[in-house]
């Protein structure tokens, strides 16, 4: 594989997504492709899989696999993408892995048995009969890396595929990736968390946000000679621990309580406290409920279970109506939610209305709406996109504005899902610093994830949630609500399991510190 | 919620059959009806389609919590006539007013009601008893469908029920940014709007994704596609096909000989 001052613009954009790339992988090497968002590694790979029509966009420079052009070689480029639920086609596990074949004309005889061969080398662990619907998310990731795999690529292209996967499910993608690739298939592997990514790959080719190839070599070597360099400009640099930013003070009141909090069947009771000057951690394996009580404590849903109580203090005039009756903008001025996807919180054209929105409706008057929104634009690092459309932004920029958006109406309570998902490392740490300075000030944060760093760097509670609803205990084993003072520690002892994390042997176990950290 | 799984015992002995054929037999069925207006022939068809149920391996209760919505139009047309017919001839029932009920009022929404049973219910039985992806395959087998329509619809299909969470979160995540259209009217269907159009970028930018991944995976390849699940059409398919036909010219035929036949045209 060979490039040549590659380069691609896509139609109708005035800056080139990627630029200036010269490199060759020679076969079975094994990549990992690095670099700040923005930088254009998504589309580096689309353009080796000969997934870029000619008329979707201009390309500059040659881009050969084998000296030919990828549009040539596609049967033999195989790409797994980070969205398990588009990129699997049919309703069951084994017709899925079919599909690629069939596409590609292979004798019938010879599909099944390459199915299952595929299934097994990535450790499925169910019938090819499963409905794909009711798999967990890392085993569709494992079944979508399996539909590529029964394809039998010489080229492995694989775009962050356990970005969206809790700890548990993303160690079992990458060991089924390590178990599928030979000493023959050439490996390029895009991910942000390049401590988990090291024992997939021998080499490390990190992009230039400027254009063209910045670094590259063996992981150690790069590392070692540009690690600095590299943490600073965003890039996940393996053993550079960021200092925590433990609660100056103690926590302060309690401002919102849950009490056998829940919604059958996404959602087990659970009791907790959620206290001002706190910052408290929701962590547990996908589907076990963490996004649901997320909306739940935002006063978004009404609770199926048990009841949600906001302190006087949260509540202001609403002391006596649950949050979820509060009309939406004393909610917003109250408690703010920050959703995962932040597309689906903007209702603006542009970047500065976003952020005046929620001020605007809280009825503030327009000088202090302005006064507002540029002190936010600044410490965001928004100030020249104030004019543009949020649907345009990239990633990183998105996330900063969905938080900033929350932010605007200065709620007491602020409630993430999975604030630090795909961020690269200057924009988690510029999260993790503003998260700590609102706690500081005295404000309550909640935050649902899977980023036991970001746990590790902020969280002064955690609360594991667990899949499978455990059986009611007996009532003695049960104190009462309230009588810990708030602490969340009278949680229903399998169903959540709440542990006060003052201190790192507190903190759950399982993968902290991640392997192949410090 | 969209019910979208078949509810049949997948081994019932018509329920077996190729979907295809199902298909094929329920339209030759149901479309001959539409040729009159009578309520004696739809009503030997319903009994027809009741009559077969379970060979479909399809239970009454699940096949009235299926058609409940066409109780629902059923309900609708009653009305609609009993307000609004034009022939007010016959017996006069009840004189409320403007509103006169006569017997051909009631007959003629009666067989109204009935063909609409009668024209559905074929639709609603197949449906139930096949499985989607075994549908795609025979239309793509069977019935020489282009692969490219057939395989990308079940795909867009496998999306529809994501498209109701999406919804929810969006209003969710809108309420979360104080945005909420209370009592108005104006403001509510705003926000409806508003929300439709985010809801429809997302599906746009999915479904894009998903065209992306099918094509990495050589959906696009141009090279002739074989099939991992082959669908038979055999002779007990074509048995339906005509049985169907021969069961609804059989219906229409007792109509006529009745002499309640009352053709559409003419």
């Amino acid at each position: 594989m060979r490039l040549r001052g590659f380069g691609w613009r896509h139609a109708g954009r005035r800056a080139w997504a990627v630029r200036g790339v010269d490199l060759r992988v020679r076969r079975g090497e094994r990549v990992l492709l690095l670099g700040p968002s923005g930088a254009g590694k998504s589309t580096l790979l689309a353009a080796l899989a000969g997934l870029l029509p000619e008329d979707s966009g201009e390309q500059e420079g040659t881009i050969e696999i084998d000296g030919r052009p990828p549009a040539e070689t596609r049967e033999r480029v195989g790409i797994v993408f980070q969205d398990p639920q588009s990129q699997l086609v049919m309703a069951r596990s084994g017709d899925d892995v079919a599909f690629g074949l069939e596409n590609r004309g292979v004798p019938a005889a010879q599909i099944w048995p390459r199915v299952d061969e595929a299934l097994h080398r990535v450790g499925f662990p169910y019938h090819r009969d499963r409905p794909t619907a009711a798999l967990s998310g890392g085993e569709q990731q494992r079944l979508a890396l399996a539909g590529v795999l029964a394809l039998r690529p010489d080229l492995l292209l694989l775009d962050e595929p356990t970005a969206n996967l809790d700890p548990a499910g993303a160690d079992l993608v990458r060991a089924a990736i390590s178990r599928a690739v030979d000493g023959d298939t050439t490996l390029i592997l895009v991910e942000h968390r390049v401590a988990d990514a090291l024992a997939l790959v021998d080499r490390v080719v990190v992009l230039d946000a400027g254009g063209g190839v910045r670094v590259d070599g063996p992981p150690e070597a790069v590392f070692a000679a540009h690690g600095d360099a590299l943490a600073a400009d965003g890039v996940w640099v393996p053993g550079r621990q960021i200092p925590p930013r433990r609660a100056t003070t103690g926590p302060g009141e309690v401002l919102l309580t849950a009490d056998r909090l829940g919604q059958p069947p996404r959602l087990a009771a659970t009791d907790l406290a959620v206290r001002a000057g706190a910052a408290l951690a929701v962590l547990g394996p996908n589907g076990a409920g963490k996004s649901t009580l997320a909306v739940l404590l935002g006063g978004l849903l009404k609770p199926g279970t048990g009841r949600l109580v906001a302190s006087a203090d949260l509540a202001g005039a609403d002391a006596r109506t649950p949050p979820h009756r509060w009309r939406a903008p004393a909610l917003a001025r109250r408690i703010g939610s920050v959703f995962q996807d932040p597309e689906h919180q903007f209702v603006t054209g542009t970047v500065y209305d976003e952020l005046a929105l929620g001020p605007r409706r809280t009825g503030a008057t327009e000088p202090a709406v302005r006064r507002r929104v540029d002190e936010l634009l600044h410490r965001l690092r928004l100030d020249r996109l104030a004019g543009a459309n949020p649907y345009t932004l990239s990633g990183g920029e998105a996330r900063r504005l969905s938080v900033a958006t929350a932010l605007a109406t200065a709620p007491r309570l602020l409630i993430c899902d999975e604030p630090t998902f795909g961020q690269d490392r200057r924009t988690w740490r510029e999260l993790v610093d503003l998260f700590a300075e609102l706690r500081d000030a005295g404000h309550a944060l909640v935050a649902v994830t899977h980023d036991a760093e970001f746990v590790a760097a902020l969280a002064d509670q955690t609360l594991t949630l667990t899949r499978h609803p455990a059986p009611e205990p007996p009532p003695s084993t049960t104190p009462a609500a309230g009588s810990t003072a708030g602490q969340p520690t009278d949680a229903w002892p399998s169903a959540a399991q709440p542990e006060a994390a003052g201190s790192p042997e507190t903190l759950p176990p399982p993968a902290f510190p991640p392997a192949g950290y410090r | 919620m969209i019910d979208l799984e078949p509810v049949a015992r997948p081994d019932a002995p018509l329920a077996r059959r190729n979907p295809v054929a199902k298909l094929a037999a329920a339209l030759l069925f149901a479309v001959p009806l539409l040729a009159t207006l009578d309520p004696v022939a739809p009503a030997i068809a319903i009994a027809i389609e009741l009559a077969v149920l379970p060979l479909f391996g399809v239970r009454y209760r699940v096949l009235f919590r299926r058609a409940w919505p066409l109780l629902a139009a059923a309900g609708g047309v009653l009305v609609t006539l009993v307000l609004f017919a034009a022939d007010r001839s016959g017996r006069v029932l009840l004189d409320a007013g403007p509103v006169v009920v006569t017997s051909t009022v009631l007959l003629t929404a009666l067989g109204l009601v009935l063909r609409l049973f009668a024209v559905a219910l074929p639709g609603v039985i197949v449906f139930a008893t096949t499985d989607p992806t075994d549908l795609a395959d025979a239309l793509v087998q069977n019935a020489r469908a282009p692969a490219r329509f057939a395989i990308g619809a079940l795909a867009a299909f496998r999306l529809l029920p994501l498209l109701g969470q999406e919804w929810q979160t969006i209003v969710m995540a809108r309420r979360a940014r104080g945005v909420e259209a209370g009592r108005n009217p104006v403001a509510k269907l705003r926000l409806f709007v508003s929300t439709a159009f985010t809801l429809l970028v997302g599906a746009i930018r999915r479904g894009t994704r998903l065209a992306v991944a099918m094509d990495a995976r050589g959906f696009d390849a141009g090279v002739p596609r074989t099939v991992a699940r082959r669908q038979h059409f055999g002779a007990a398919d074509w048995l339906l096909v005509v049985a169907a036909t021969a069961l609804a010219v059989a219906a229409l035929g007792v109509s006529v000989a009745l002499g309640t036949f009352r053709p559409l045209i003419g």
